[in-house]
This record gives C-alpha cells, sequence and structure tokens, in this order.
C-alpha cells in the first residue's frame, strides 16, 4: 500500500467513506481549479462538513508527512487550487452554512463554502451587503475569496477583501484549530488575519469566516458613455479622479472586448466605440447626483460620443452584464485565450495600452483589453488558436511581454487573481531575493513543513530550517506567563 | 565613520537607559546600523517621534535606540495615481499633500508615520477610511539581521506575495525597523459637517443605531463620556456642500442634535493623563462600556473606545473593563500606565494565537533582539 492508501483508509475510518474520493474518474473532476491549462489529477480528496473533519484532515497529512492543497468553488485563474498529484485535495464545498448574520455588529459568520454573492443575499433584507464582488461572485467561495484576497469591480472605493475579513478560524498547517481576529476589531498581537487573508492557501485552511457587512449605499448611478479610443477613456477616467471624485467602479473594454462582448450577450453598447466606460457612483443620493453631473461633464469634455444614464436596476444590470461576462465572452471571437492579470499606476494607461498594441502587433496577437481602469488593474485577454502550431506560444509570448511592461512601470504582477502556480515565475521580477526569503520566513513560522499548498507562489522550493533558539537570563518561558 | 553615539541621559525607553543612539538617513543606512548592531548582538528599539515610548512593557535590555529624525519626507506623491511613498521619520501631521489626504488620524502630536504604522494607532475616520493597515499598500522594512526587504508596492491594487506590511503594522518594532510606508490617498472633501448630541448613557445605543439605519456614510461617530454625567455623540459627514448639507440636516434631524462646523476639543485625543486602555467590542457592545465609572471616548461606529484608568484603582478598573469586553469577545489593552501599575496589571490581556505569533518572532528576531518584552506575552 502506498501512503497515500493508507492516508485514504485513516480518513475514510475516522470521517465516513462519503467524505473521500479516490476514484480515478472522479479525481478528475477536479484536475484543474479556473486555469484550465494546468491539469494534476490529484493523489486524494476529502471534502469535509466542518472544521473538526478539516483539522483532522490537515493532521492525517501532516502525520502522513502528505502535502494538501485546499479548493473552495475552483473559479480561481492562476492555478492556486491545482491538487498535488501525491497529496489531498480539500474541497471546501461541503462546509457552506451561513452561521450568523449580525447587522447590529455589521458582521456575519459564514464557512468558507458559502458563495460570495448569497452572503449579500443573506445580509440585503437587513439593509447590508457584503462589498467585495469579484466577477464571478455567482459561484466563487468567501474560502477561495480569503485565499486570493479577491477584488473585484467596486473595490476602488470599498477595498479588498482583506478590509472585509475580520476574523477566520483557520486550520494551521499542522493541524491545529486557531482563531484569528474576531467580530471585534483591532485584536492585540500581531495581524496573523491580514498575513493569512491571501496567502494563497500556504499557510492554512479558513474554516470559518467573520466578515465586516456594509451599509446599502441609498443611491447608485451608473453611466455608459462611448469613446472614440482608449486614450480619451483613459483621460476620461483621469479627469475624474483628479476631480476628486471616488466612483464605486471604474471600469474601460476595448474596441475587441466589446465587439466579444456583443458577439456573447448582445448587450447593446454605442456602435463604433473605440472603448466604453462604465462608471458607477454610489452613497448618499445629494452626493451622488452632485458629483454625477460632474462626472457626465468630463466623460463629455474628454470626448465621450454617447452617454447612456441607466434609468433603473434592469438597465444598470445590463450595462454590467456585457463588463461581468467579457472573459467567457472572447470565446466568441477566439477559440482559446489567455486571460491576464496585472497592474499599473492608472496614470500610465494609455501609454501602457498603446505599448500592449504594440507588442500584439509584432507578434501577430489579438489582445482585448478589459480592466478596473480605476486602479489600473488590466484584464489584456490574449487570444490565440491552440490548433494552430506555434499559436499558443507565441500568445504566452504576449502575455509575459505584458506583465513585463507592468513591472517597467511600476506595477504588480496580480493585482487580484493571485500568483498562484501560474505567475510563481514572475515573482522575481518584481521582488529582490531578500524580499522573496522575508516572506519565506513567514511560511515556515505557519508551515515548517512545506505541506500547505507546495510549489505556489514561491518561484524555487525553499526549505525552512530550525530557529535558533537563545534563551536570555530574564526571559520568561511560555509557560511562565500563561 | 561611527554607526551611532553614545546615548544620553533623555535616551531612554519607558525608564531603560539605552547605551547609543543611530539615526540613519536612509534605507541603506539603516541596513548598515542593524547589521552591526547584529553582529555585536545589540537590543534595538526603534524611535520615531518618542510619543508613544511609553506604550507597551519597558524593553527587557536595550543597547542601542534607532531615531528616525533623519528618515523624513516624502519619496513620490503621484497625485493622479492618489499614492504617497513616505519615509518612517515623517511626522504625520502637517503633510502637505496638495488637495489630497493621508486619512490616518495621529491621536497624538507629534507622531511619525513610521511610529503611527508600527503601532496601529487609529483616529475618529477610521469609520470610513479604515485603519494603517487598510490604507497602506506598500513598506520597505530593515530585518533584525539588516536585510532590506520589500512587500506590496506603489499600486493599490496589488495580491503578489505575501502582505508583509499588515504583520509590520502593530508589531510595535519587534520584527523590525519599517522605514518607508506607500499608502493610499483619498481626495481632501470640500466641506465637513458635524452633528452633536448630548444624550444620558442609556440613550446611546439607540441613538447609534439610529446612525447606523441612516445611509449618510459619516466618515466618523465619536463619543465623549465622562466618568459620570450625560454623554456626547458626535457624528461627522464630509463630501460636497449639497450633500454635506443633506446629510447633515437629516442627522441633526435623527440624533435631535445640532449641526456645526467646530470640533470639540477632544475630537481625536486621548481621554487619560496617566494611564489608558484601548477597548475593543462588537458594535452592538459598545454602550456596555458607558457605565464603568470612568471615562470613556472613541470612535463608537467602529467599537474602538478609550478609557482613563485612575492609578489610585487601576487593577480593579482594568479587571471590570477587560471582563466586560472579553465577555462579548472583546478586546482590552492597557497601551500605557506608570510603572508602579503596570506592576499589579496585565497589560495586554488575553491573547488568541500567541503561539503562533512566537513562531513569527522567533523567525523574524531568533535573537530576541528587536523590543525585546515590549509587546504581547513577552515577545
Amino acid at each position: 500500500m502506498t501512503t497515500l492508501d493508507v492516508l485514504a483508509a485513516r480518513l475514510r475510518a475516522e470521517l465516513g467513506a462519503d467524505r473521500i474520493v479516490n476514484d480515478r474518474q472522479q479525481l478528475r473532476t477536479y484536475e484543474c481549479d479556473g486555469l484550465a491549462h494546468y491539469k494534476v489529477i490529484p493523489g486524494l480528496v476529502v471534502l469535509p462538513r466542518d472544521a473538526g473533519e478539516c483539522a483532522r484532515t490537515v493532521r492525517a497529512c501532516v502525520e502522513a508527512g502528505v502535502p494538501f492543497v485546499a479548493r473552495g468553488s475552483g473559479t480561481g485563474l492562476s492555478g492556486g487550487a491545482l491538487p498535488h498529484a501525491e497529496g489531498v485535495l480539500i474541497v471546501t464545498s461541503k462546509m457552506r452554512a451561513i452561521v450568523e448574520v449580525a447587522p447590529d455588529d455589521e458582521r456575519a459568520v459564514v464557512e468558507p463554502g458559502v458563495i460570495n454573492l448569497h452572503v449579500t443575499k443573506a445580509a440585503g433584507p437587513h439593509g447590508y451587503y457584503y462589498a467585495p464582488d469579484p466577477s464571478s461572485q455567482q459561484i466563487c467561495s468567501i474560502g477561495g475569496n480569503v485565499a486570493e484576497n479577491s477584488g473585484g469591480a467596486h473595490c476602488l472605493k470599498y477595498g479588498f477583501t482583506t478590509n472585509h475579513v475580520t476574523g477566520a478560524q483557520v486550520v494551521t498547517p499542522d493541524g491545529e484549530l486557531i482563531e484569528l481576529g474576531g467580530r471585534a476589531p483591532d485584536t492585540p498581537g500581531y495581524d496573523l488575519l491580514g498575513a493569512f487573508v491571501g496567502s494563497e492557501g500556504t499557510l492554512g485552511i479558513a474554516t470559518r469566516v467573520t466578515v465586516r457587512l456594509t451599509r446599502l449605499p441609498e443611491s447608485v448611478r451608473t453611466l455608459l458613455a462611448a469613446f472614440p479610443s482608449t486614450d480619451q477613456a483613459g483621460a476620461a477616467t483621469s479627469a475624474i479622479i483628479a476631480a476628486g471624485v471616488v466612483p464605486a467602479a471604474v471600469e474601460m473594454m476595448d474596441a475587441l472586448a466589446i465587439e466579444a462582448a456583443e458577439a456573447a450577450v448582445a448587450c447593446g453598447y454605442p456602435g463604433g466605440a473605440g472603448a466604453v466606460l462604465i462608471v458607477e457612483l454610489d452613497g448618499p443620493a445629494a452626493e451622488v447626483d452632485a458629483q454625477f453631473d460632474q462626472v457626465t461633464a468630463l466623460c463629455k469634455a474628454s470626448g465621450a460620443f454617447e452617454l447612456r444614464i441607466a434609468a433603473d436596476p434592469a438597465e444598470r444590470a445590463l450595462f454590467w452584464k456585457g463588463r461581468k461576462s467579457a472573459f467567457a465572452a472572447v470565446g466568441r471571437i477566439s477559440p482559446d485565450y489567455i486571460v491576464q492579470d496585472g497592474v499599473i499606476p492608472r496614470t500610465a494607461l494609455p501609454e501602457v495600452l498603446h505599448r500592449i498594441g504594440e507588442v500584439s502587433r509584432a507578434h501577430g496577437v489579438r489582445v482585448a483589453n478589459v480592466f478596473h481602469a480605476g486602479d489600473g488593474n488590466l484584464h489584456p485577454l490574449v487570444l490565440f488558436d491552440d490548433a494552430v502550431p506555434g499559436e499558443a506560444d507565441r500568445a504566452e509570448e504576449v502575455s509575459g511581454a505584458i506583465i513585463d511592461l507592468c513591472i517597467e512601470y511600476g506595477g504588480s504582477i496580480t493585482g487580484e487573481h493571485g500568483v498562484g502556480m501560474d505567475k510563481a515565475k514572475y515573482m522575481p521580477r518584481m521582488f529582490t531575493d531578500d524580499d522573496l526569503e522575508t516572506m519565506h520566513l513567514l511560511r515556515c513560522a505557519f508551515d515548517p513543513a512545506g505541506l500547505a499548498n507546495p510549489g505556489k507562489i514561491f518561484p524555487t522550493p525553499r526549505l525552512c530550517g530550525e530557529v535558533p533558539r537563545r534563551h536570555r537570563a530574564g526571559e520568561a518561558t511560555p509557560a511562565e506567563l500563561f | 565613520m561611527a554607526l551611532w553615539s553614545d546615548a544620553t541621559d533623555a535616551d531612554t525607553v519607558a525608564g531603560v537607559p539605552a547605551r547609543f543612539v543611530a539615526a540613519p538617513a536612509s534605507t541603506e543606512e539603516a541596513a548598515a546600523v542593524l547589521h552591526e548592531a547584529a553582529r555585536d548582538d545589540l537590543a534595538v528599539v526603534v524611535r520615531g517621534g518618542g510619543t508613544k515610548l511609553d506604550w507597551g512593557m519597558p524593553p527587557r535590555r536595550l543597547d542601542l535606540i534607532v531615531d528616525t529624525r533623519r528618515l523624513t519626507g516624502v519619496v513620490e506623491h503621484a497625485a493622479g495615481d492618489l499614492i504617497v511613498v513616505l519615509r518612517a521619520g515623517t511626522p504625520l501631521d502637517g503633510l502637505d499633500l496638495a488637495g489630497q489626504q493621508l486619512a490616518l488620524d495621529s491621536p497624538v502630536p507629534g507622531a511619525t508615520v513610521g511610529g503611527a504604522v508600527a503601532t496601529a494607532t487609529s483616529g475618529p475616520r477610521r469609520q470610513l477610511y479604515g485603519t494603517a493597515r487598510d490604507l497602506l499598500i506598500g513598506m520597505t522594512v530593515v530585518r533584525p539581521d539588516g536585510r532590506v526587504a520589500h512587500a506590496g508596492g506603489k499600486v493599490v491594487k496589488n495580491v503578489a506575495g505575501y502582505d508583509l506590511g499588515k504583520l509590520l503594522t502593530g508589531s510595535y518594532g519587534t520584527l523590525g525597523l519599517i522605514t518607508e510606508c506607500a499608502f493610499r490617498l483619498h481626495p481632501r472633501p470640500e466641506v465637513s459637517a458635524l452633528v452633536l448630541r448630548t444624550a444620558p448613557a442609556a440613550e446611546i445605543g439607540a441613538l447609534l443605531a439610529a446612525v447606523r439605519a441612516e445611509q449618510v456614510v459619516p466618515s466618523a461617530v465619536e463619543i465623549d463620556a465622562p466618568a459620570a454625567g450625560p454623554v456626547t455623540l458626535a457624528v461627522l459627514v464630509e463630501g460636497t456642500t449639497a450633500g454635506v448639507r443633506e446629510r447633515a440636516a437629516r442627522l441633526e434631524k435623527v440624533l435631535g442634535g445640532q449641526a456645526t462646523d467646530e470640533f470639540p476639543s477632544w475630537w481625536g485625543r486621548y481621554p487619560w493623563d496617566q494611564a489608558g486602555m484601548k477597548l475593543t467590542v462588537p458594535l452592538s457592545h459598545v454602550p456596555d462600556l458607558l457605565d464603568a465609572g470612568v471615562a470613556v471616548r472613541g470612535s463608537a461606529g467602529t467599537g474602538v473606545l478609550y478609557a482613563d484608568v485612575p492609578v489610585g484603582s487601576a487593577p480593579t478598573v482594568v479587571e471590570r473593563l477587560r471582563a466586560t469586553a472579553v465577555r462579548v469577545g472583546g478586546h482590552a489593552v492597557v497601551l500605557t500606565a506608570p510603572q508602579p501599575v503596570r506592576e499589579l496589571v496585565d497589560m495586554w490581556g488575553p491573547v488568541a494565537g500567541l503561539a503562533l505569533m512566537r513562531r513569527v518572532k522567533d523567525r523574524f528576531d531568533p535573537g530576541h533582539r528587536f523590543a525585546p518584552g515590549r509587546f504581547v506575552g513577552g515577545i
């Protein structure tokens, strides 16, 4: 029997046979996450029903020296939940309880498998919502959001997952259940919760999450503005920010992305646009009204040739439909595509878009651009046909060149999709060896054995080594203090 | 050139004298200082404005104070990108960011950027803008071994690598020397207005709920509760002229109070002279802290209050406030107190995850040389 066979038998006995998947055909359904060109069939899949079962699974892995990978809904776009062939994939999809909605505390407590949008639906009747809204919010899980520090269209104003999670119960990589943060703010001690959110499953698995609920805005107004070019749409974005307006969202699509969206969902954007902007303002009605007129004027002044103002939530949803379906929509105009995720300082937008255009032409590879213009988060979609020899490689080159541009302009290799498996190789371009080694100090504190999601984030495997302990006279030991 | 000079009598930390003082003017100089300090096995405490040196426990040992007074200034202010990079010794007050603001209120005059981040202080407007951890987008830190590490970057949206900035925020100088911080900025609002209402403590819970129910998006919801007598509630709204007028009018109605543009003298200041606590509770339990017989003040809208602890009855008061906070899942930390009080009370109270925190400390500072003993659990 292999180590995994022994582990499977143990977990079957401890948790019950229905928690374990080790049939080869069934295992195959977990071979990838949202980044489907990396595939690894997991050694074993475990579906714990609660935190205790999750902790027992991790402990069993630790005792067997077997690596483990956590997976929520599997919508991640950087291969963060890519399984380990000789490891256990711990899937949180059976942990879907909304434990508590506490509007008086502006908090909700949920299990990790709960779908992002379901938190908002549960809070809505109380006048609250959960602010982080990744495009996949109808299917992605809160546990996955915590692992990836997910953003979304509205994080320009409201921040990311890390700004909306106040507590988490976590199974550490040695199988212990601990509480980080909580319902009250500012927990004393190191902000381990802050370090944990966005650690991509390498510091443990969240088994219960306390999130901040945000009061629903009194007013939401949405504008769709069509421009002849991305330059003008970029100028409008800059003008809005310079005017001191902080919109809830500023989203941009270029002509090719619009073409794809029209083909897929018939969103009915203005014809002939080189770029469209969706600008959304929310907040107290009097503030929104005052600033909305300003935003409209700035778009016109920057060259918008058509402005549409959403008359009702249905029309607003239609504006957003084109944007939110954009990734999948490019499937209508290209058999294959790479979704890139990079960040540049927002002011560099027009320049970087020209550079992306140059790279695209030089390689003969089409690039459709969709992005969160307000915060400079680019999502270029690099189009190719895998059936044509060499195209996939050229697309990969273009995708990599775009990341190089982001670094050149002082940005980041990922704004919201995470490093995962996909971008570990780019980390040394953004960080020095000392930077990476310092991050690794944190990893070693949590996971000295390196069993939690190995091979992600860090480009090269590192060993932790023992901590040299030097106790001094007068330095209390933990037992004396507590 | 010598990397440090002899300390003077004024160079103490919570009463513990230092032997040397260094004042590096750049990250590179700081790295050289800390590299030497590591070689000589010196115990190090970082000093910014010196406004919170009496916070936490005194260091178990102290050789070298690293002062950030020469590590000042704006490295970069990219107005169009709404970001700023500041050297750690830069005073928080009086930052000139041309129509923009770093929305981090400092409760103590004279505090530096590095000191505010290292102690995670916050003020009234955390209600809208969050705290240092939320505004920070990048950090440069010199590790105890003298190596320089960066985390985050200069763009607001960035999930590349671990968020070490959050780990360092509020770490009380126990993990390294922060030399530069990058922050996201906010536009300065056109106008602001404050709506005040004074009411008996028993009515405050209902008034807070009424403010929450209005969709006026306050920038701050503060209370000032003296040891006895009525409590003052102050709600701040910021924005456009038309918007603020309308929002303030609604608050006047809901609170039965008066709008003003004059801030009360207590606004954003700690309520203590000698001994003070920070109390955090879930929002619905803020009223629990108002009838404890001590002066309490702070951000009622976020569940973060500060208490003036009478020195004479400190152990009893600390115990009572802590019991109230901890019972509802909150925390109660004694931030500062005269030495005789420190000897009688547990400064930090219960800390969850302490074993893991020790492991983090061991990795970053295996010699336990950085601010030894000042932090939770004797870290």
